[in-house]
C-alpha cells in the first residue's frame, strides 16, 4: 500500500513556495527564478515517486479530516487522469519559470510574478488532486482568483485590468454555478467524496436532479474552458504577459474545465442530454474559434482563438461519450499542450524581438531568426495536423470519431462541420507560418529581429522535440494515455497509438482540410476584406453593457432600500419579523395548552396597571425627555417586583440595581442632549408606526402566551440536582453562573468590560474632534441650582457609604447559597460610589479614588480567568469548581469554594465597567466647562462664611 | 397570571417598537430600553411561571423550584443590556455633539458632505 500522504505535500508545496520569490528577489533575478523552480521541481519529483503505482493501475490517496461535520476533508487522490494533469501543470510550470526569467523586462516586478504563478500552480494542482468536491471547489475558485492576478499583472495597462476583470467575472460566475451543481451531486450520493460520487453513476443518472446538476456543472466547465458562448473572455485575457498566456491557455486554466468534464465523465456522460449539450457546444466552439482565428492579425489573438477551437475539439470528444473518443481526447490534451505552449512562447519571442505581434507587419523572419522559425514552423505544422507530427495523430483520431457520429439521425452534419473546422485550422496554422516566417525580409520592423538568447528559446525548443518525438514514436505516450483514459472511463482501454492507420475516411477528411486550407490562405486577402465588412458582434461591448446594466440595477436596489432613513429600515425589519413569525405560528400546528393558569392576586393587578400606564406615558410623553425618564423607571420597578413574586429573587436584585444605574446614565446623557423632542412625524406616520407597534406587541404577547401555557422538558432538572453536590451552593442561579455556565459568564464579563472601554475610547475620540469646541463654547442654562452639592445630601450619602458597602459585601458573600452574587454586589457598590459622585461632585470624588477603573476591569477578567485555569492544575477542565468546609470553633461551619474567586472577578469587572461608563460621561461635563468643586459641599456651615468663593473654575483640556 | 405576564410583554414590546421608529436618538434609546425589558421578561418566562418556589435549594424539605436556567441567562442579559444601552447612549451623544443634531435618519445632503470630507482627508 502506498503512503498517499505525500500527495497532500505535493498539493501544498506550490503554496509554501509562493513565499519564496518575494524573499529571493532581493538576491537577484537569477536566484529568484532558480528558487521559484525548486518547489515546482520538488513537487514534480515527489509526484514521480508515485508514477509506478499509478501505472500499475493503483489509486494513491490520503485523507486529512478538516470539517467532518460538513463533509469537508482535505482528501487527495492520484489516478491516471490526475497524474496526466499534475504532470502537465508542474512540467510546463518549470518551463514557464525558465521562459519568464528571460521574457520579463527589468521593469517588471519579478518576485510578484513568480508568487502569483506559484499560487496559481498550487490552485490547479489542488483541482486535479482533490478527492473531495468541496475542496475541489475551493481550489477551483482559487484558480479564478490567482489567474485574475496573473492576467492583470501589467497593472498599468487598461486592457490588462479589463481582461483580468472579465476573466474573473466569467469564470467566477461559472464557479458559482458549479458549486450548486456539485452540492446537488453530493446530496444525491450522500457524500462529498469524489471517489464515492464516481462510483454512483447509475444513481445520479437516474435521479430527477440529474439535469440541474449537469447544467450547473457544465456552466462551470464551459466558462472555464472558454466554450461558446462564454469563449469571449479568453482572447481578452491575452493582455497578460506571454508566459502567463502560454501557461494558462495551453496546460492549465482552460484545461481545468476539460479536466472537470473528464473527471465527471463516469457519472454524467453517456446520456442524451450530455451528448447534445456537450458535443454540440464543442463542435460549434471548434468551428467558430477556427474561423475567427484566421482573421486575427494579432499573433496572440490568433493563438487564443485557436485555443478556443481546440478546447471545443476536446469538449466535443468528451461529449461523444465513447471510449475511443476519450482516448483521442486524452492524447490530444498532451499534444495540444506541447505545440500550443511552444507557439505561445514563439509569439512571445517574436514580440520581444520585433516589438510587434501584428501579422501584417511581420514576414520574412525565417532568415532573420532561423532557430525561432524552426520551432514556430514545426509546432504550427503540428497544430495544422501535418503528418508525421503528433498533432496529426490525435486529429486523425478526432476525425475518425466524428466520421461515425450521428447527430439527430443525420450522419453528415458532424463529420462535415469537423472537416470545416479542420480546414480553417490548417488555414490559420499556415498563415502563422507563411505570413510570419515566410516571404521576403522587410525593412520596416519596429525593431530588427534576431534569435533570442538560449534561455528564451530553450523551453519551446524542448517542447518542439516532444512534438516530433511523439509524432514519430506515439507508443511513448501510450502508457500515460492508457491510465488516463482508464481513469476517465472507469473501464479498461487499449489504445493503439499509431502514426499510419491506412487510407481511412479520416485521412480523406484531412486531405480535404489541407487542400481547402491552402486555398483559404491564398484567398486570405480577399476574405479578410469581406470579413471586415461583415457585422460581427463585439463581445467586449456586449459584456460591458451587461455589466453596466447589472451595476445600475444593483445601485437602484441598494440606494432604493438603503436611502439613509433608519426608521424605515427598522419598520421593515419589524414587519418582516412579524410576518415570518405569524406564518410559523399558524403553519406549525401547536400542541394544546397543558399548564394550569395561575391565579392573579390584587396586588399584581396594581402592578400590571402601573406598568401599562407607565409605558403609555413614556410613549405619549416622550417629547418631554426628563418626564419620560421618570416614567420608564416605574416600569423597571414593577418588573423587579414581578421577579420577586415569580420566584426570581436574583433577577429582582439585579433588575433594581441596573435600573438605578441606567437612569443615572440617561440623566447624565440628557444633560447634553436637547431636553425636548420636536414633533416631526406626520399623523400618517404616527398612525402607521402605531399599527406596526401594536401588531408587533400583539405577536410577542401571543408568542409568550403560547410558551407560558405549555410545559417544556428542559435540562434544568440536572442543574437543580447537581447544584449542591457538584457546585457546593444552594442558590442554583448563582451556581449556574459561576460553575455550570461559567464559561458564558466569563465571556459576558469580558463583553461588559469591552463595552466600558469602548465608551471610554469613544469619549476620548470625541473630545479631540470638532465636538470639543462646541462643548467648550457651551452656555449653561441660567436657572440652574446654586446649591448643586447640598449639605443634606452630602452628609446622608457619606453616612450611607459604609452601610452600602457592607450590604454589597454581604450580598457578595452569601451569593453562592442565597440570592446575591458578584453581579449584584458589583452593581450595589457602584451605586454607593456613584452617590458620592452625585453628592460632592465628580472631581472631589475622583481625587479620593485610588484604583483606576480600567485596571479593575482587567483584574476582574484576570482573576476569573485564573480561577478557571486553576482547575487545570487539578487535572479538571477549565472552570471546574472545587469547594470544601472549614470549622472555626466559635462560629459555625464556613464554606469555601473556588467559585467565590470567580465571582470576585465578576464583581470587579462589573464594578469597573459600570464606573468607567459613568466616569466617561461625566468627563464630558468637566470638559464642557463645568466648574469643579474642591470642597465636599457648596456651602459648608462649619466654615467661616467670609471665605467667599469656594469654587474654582477649572477646565480639563486647557 | 400568564395572561398578565404575556400582555405586559406585549405592551412593552409595542411601546418599544413605536419608540424605535421615532426620528430622534433619545426616544430610540428609550424604545430600546423598553424592548430590553420585554425581551428579558420573555426569556425569563420561557422557564414558565411559579410562585413561592425560588431556585434556592431547601436542605430540609422536598419542595418544587422554578426553572433556574432562564433566570441565570436573564441575569447576565440584564447586565449586558445595560452595557449596550450605555454604548448606544455614548454613540448618540457623540453624534449629537459632532453634528449638532440628534436626528437618526441620514439625509442626502449629509451623505454628500461626508463623502467630500472623506476625500479631502
Amino acid at each position: 500500500m502506498n503512503d498517499g500522504s505525500i500527495l497532500a505535500f505535493v498539493a501544498i508545496l506550490p503554496f509554501l513556495g509562493a513565499l519564496v520569490p518575494g524573499l529571493m528577489i532581493r538576491a537577484g533575478r537569477n536566484a529568484c527564478a532558480t528558487f521559484t523552480a525548486v518547489p515546482t521541481l520538488l513537487a514534480l519529483l515527489l509526484l514521480g515517486t508515485q508514477v509506478p503505482a499509478v501505472m500499475r493501475g493503483e489509486v494513491v490517496s490520503t485523507t486529512i479530516e478538516w470539517l467532518p461535520q460538513l463533509g469537508l476533508s482535505a482528501s487527495f487522490f492520484l489516478d491516471g487522469l490526475g497524474l496526466l494533469f499534475a504532470g502537465m501543470i508542474l512540467g510546463v510550470g518549470l518551463l514557464i519559470i525558465l521562459y519568464a526569467r528571460f521574457y520579463l523586462s527589468n521593469d517588471d516586478p519579478m518576485g510578484q510574478f513568480y508568487t502569483y504563478l506559484l499560487l496559481f500552480q498550487g490552485a490547479m494542482l489542488g483541482i486535479v488532486l482533490s478527492d473531495n468536491i468541496l475542496l475541489l471547489l475551493i481550489f477551483w475558485e482559487l484558480t479564478s482568483l490567482s489567474s485574475f492576478l496573473l492576467i492583470g499583472y501589467w497593472k498599468h495597462l487598461p486592457e490588462g485590468r479589463q481582461g483580468a476583470r472579465m476573466a474573473l467575472t466569467v469564470t467566477g460566475a461559472g464557479g458559482l454555478a458549479m458549486i450548486g451543481g456539485m452540492l446537488i451531486l453530493g446530496n444525491i450520493v450522500g457524500s462529498y467524496n469524489l471517489t464515492d460520487i464516481l462510483a454512483q453513476g447509475e444513481l445520479i443518472k437516474a435521479s430527477e436532479w440529474y439535469m440541474p446538476a449537469l447544467i450547473l456543472i457544465l456552466i462551470g466547465a464551459f466558462t472555464k474552458s472558454a466554450q461558446f458562448p462564454f469563449h469571449f473572455w479568453l482572447p481578452h485575457a491575452m493582455a497578460a504577459p506571454t508566459p502567463v498566456s502560454a501557461y494558462l491557455h495551453s496546460a492549465t486554466m482552460v484545461k481545468a474545465g476539460i479536466f472537470l468534464m473528464a473527471r465527471m465523465w463516469p457519472v454524467l456522460a453517456g446520456t442524451e442530454p450530455w451528448f447534445y449539450i456537450v458535443a454540440t457546444t464543442g463542435l460549434i466552439t471548434m468551428v467558430l474559434g477556427a474561423v475567427i482565428a484566421l482573421f486575427k492579425d494579432d499573433l496572440k489573438a490568433l493563438l487564443a482563438f485557436s485555443t478556443v477551437s481546440h478546447l471545443g475539439l476536446l469538449t466535443m470528444l468528451l461529449g461523444f461519450g465513447t471510449k475511443a473518443a476519450v482516448i483521442a481526447a486524452m492524447f490530444h490534451i498532451i499534444n495540444h499542450l506541447t505545440f500550443k505552449a511552444a507557439l505561445f512562447m514563439t509569439a512571445g519571442i517574436v514580440d520581444h524581438e520585433a516589438h510587434t505581434r501584428d501579422v501584417k507587419r511581420l514576414g520574412g523572419l525565417a532568415k532573420l531568426m532561423p532557430v525561432t522559425a524552426i520551432i514556430g514552423v514545426v509546432t504550427a505544422l503540428s497544430m495544422a495536423g501535418t503528418i508525421p507530427l503528433n498533432g496529426f495523430i490525435s486529429k486523425e483520431m478526432m476525425l475518425e470519431e466524428a466520421a461515425h457520429t450521428v447527430w439527430y439521425n443525420n450522419p453528415w452534419i458532424v463529420p462535415v462541420l469537423a472537416t470545416l473546422g479542420a480546414c480553417f485550422s490548417v488555414a490559420y496554422s499556415f498563415r502563422f507560418i507563411f505570413h510570419v516566417f515566410g516571404g521576403p525580409v522587410r525593412d520596416d520592423y519596429p525593431s530588427t529581429p534576431h534569435d533570442p538568447p538560449f534561455g528564451l528559446y530553450a523551453a519551446p525548443a524542448l517542447l518542439t522535440v516532444l512534438v516530433v518525438l511523439i509524432g514519430a514514436m506515439p507508443f511513448l505516450a501510450e502508457p500515460l494515455v492508457t491510465v488516463a483514459a482508464n481513469a476517465v472511463t472507469g473501464l479498461d482501454t487499449h489504445p493503439h497509438l499509431k502514426l499510419w492507420h491506412g487510407v481511412t475516411p479520416a485521412l480523406w477528411m484531412s486531405v480535404v482540410a489541407f487542400a481547402v486550407g491552402g486555398v483559404l490562405l491564398v484567398l486570405h486577402g480577399k476574405l479578410d476584406a469581406i470579413w471586415m465588412r461583415l457585422p460581427r458582434p463585439e463581445a467586449k461591448e456586449i459584456f460591458d453593457a451587461i455589466m453596466e446594466r447589472c451595476v445600475a440595477t444593483a445601485k437602484a436596489i441598494a440606494q432604493g432600500t438603503h436611502n439613509g432613513v433608519m426608521s424605515r429600515y427598522l419598520a421593515l425589519l419589524v414587519v418582516a419579523s412579524i410576518a415570518v413569525g405569524t406564518h410559523a405560528y399558524f403553519t406549525s400546528g401547536m400542541a394544546a395548552p397543558t399548564r394550569e393558569i395561575l391565579p392573579v392576586p390584587p396586588l399584581i393587578w396594581v402592578g400590571w396597571f402601573s406598568l401599562v400606564a407607565a409605558t403609555w406615558l413614556v410613549v405619549s410623553q416622550h417629547h418631554k425627555r426628563f418626564r419620560s425618564l421618570i416614567f420608564i423607571s416605574i416600569i423597571g420597578l414593577v418588573i423587579s417586583g414581578g421577579f420577586v413574586y415569580l420566584s426570581a429573587p436574583d433577577l429582582a436584585l439585579t433588575q433594581i440595581s441596573v435600573e438605578t444605574v441606567t437612569i443615572m446614565l440617561l440623566l447624565l446623557a440628557l444633560y447634553f442632549l436637547p431636553k425636548d423632542t420636536p414633533a416631526e412625524s406626520s399623523t400618517g406616520k404616527r398612525f402607521r408606526d402605531a399599527v406596526v407597534a401594536v401588531a408587533g406587541g400583539g405577536a410577542v404577547a401571543a408568542l409568550a402566551m403560547a410558551f407560558l401555557t405549555r410545559d417544556v422538558d428542559s435540562i434544568s432538572a440536572y442543574h437543580l440536582a447537581n447544584s449542591y453536590k457538584g457546585g457546593g451552593g444552594t442558590n442554583v442561579v448563582n451556581v449556574i453562573l459561576v460553575d455550570f455556565r461559567g464559561y458564558d459568564t466569563y465571556g459576558e464579563i469580558i463583553v461588559l468590560g469591552i463595552a466600558g472601554l469602548t465608551i471610554f475610547a469613544l469619549m476620548d475620540a470625541l473630545l479631540r474632534g470638532p465636538a470639543a469646541k462646541r462643548l467648550r463654547d457651551r452656555a449653561f442654562s441660567p436657572d440652574r441650582s446654586r446649591d448643586r452639592h447640598p449639605l443634606m445630601m452630602v452628609v446622608a450619602t457619606r453616612a450611607m457609604l459604609p452601610i452600602a458597602i457592607m450590604v454589597g459585601i454581604y450580598i457578595f458573600l452569601r451569593g453562592h447559597n442565597q440570592p446575591g452574587g458578584g453581579f449584584v454586589a458589583g452593581l450595589v457598590i457602584s451605586i454607593a460610589l456613584l452617590m458620592q459622585y452625585m453628592a460632592s461632585g465628580f472631581a472631589w470624588a475622583q481625587l479620593r479614588q485610588r484604583i483606576e477603573y480600567h485596571s479593575m476591569i482587567g483584574w476582574g477578567v484576570i482573576i476569573a480567568g485564573l480561577t478557571g485555569v486553576g482547575a487545570w492544575l487539578a487535572g479538571k477542565p477549565f472552570l471546574t469548581s472545587a469547594y470544601g468546609y472549614l470549622h472555626f470553633p466559635p462560629i459555625e461551619e464556613f464554606e469555601w469554594a473556588t467559585a467565590m474567586a470567580f465571582d470576585l472577578g465578576v464583581f470587579l469587572a462589573v464594578l469597573g465597567a459600570v464606573m468607567l461608563m459613568l466616569y466617561s460621561l461625566s468627563r464630558i461635563a468637566r470638559f464642557a466647562g463645568e466648574t469643579i468643586n474642591v470642597t465636599p459641599m457648596d456651602h459648608d456651615p462649619s466654615e467661616v462664611p467670609e471665605d467667599g468663593v469656594d469654587e474654582q473654575p477649572l477646565k480639563e483640556g486647557q | 397570571m400568564e395572561m398578565i405576564v404575556a400582555s405586559a410583554i406585549g405592551v412593552l414590546t409595542a411601546g418599544g417598537i413605536y419608540l424605535i421608529l421615532r426620528l430622534r436618538a433619545f426616544p430610540v434609546i428609550l424604545g430600546i430600553a423598553l424592548l430590553s425589558y420585554a425581551v428579558n421578561v420573555f426569556l425569563f418566562a420561557t422557564g414558565r411561571l411559579a410562585v413561592n418556589a425560588p431556585p434556592i435549594l431547601n436542605k430540609y424539605a422536598d419542595v418544587s423550584y422554578s426553572d433556574p436556567l432562564p433566570q441565570a441567562l436573564v441575569l447576565t442579559a440584564i447586565v449586558i443590556s445595560f452595557g449596550m444601552t450605555a454604548v448606544l447612549v455614548m454613540v448618540a451623544l457623540g453624534a449629537y455633539l459632532e453634528a449638532d443634531s440628534d436626528e437618526i435618519n441620514m439625509t442626502d445632503a449629509g451623505d454628500d458632505a461626508d463623502s467630500t470630507e472623506g476625500q479631502g482627508v
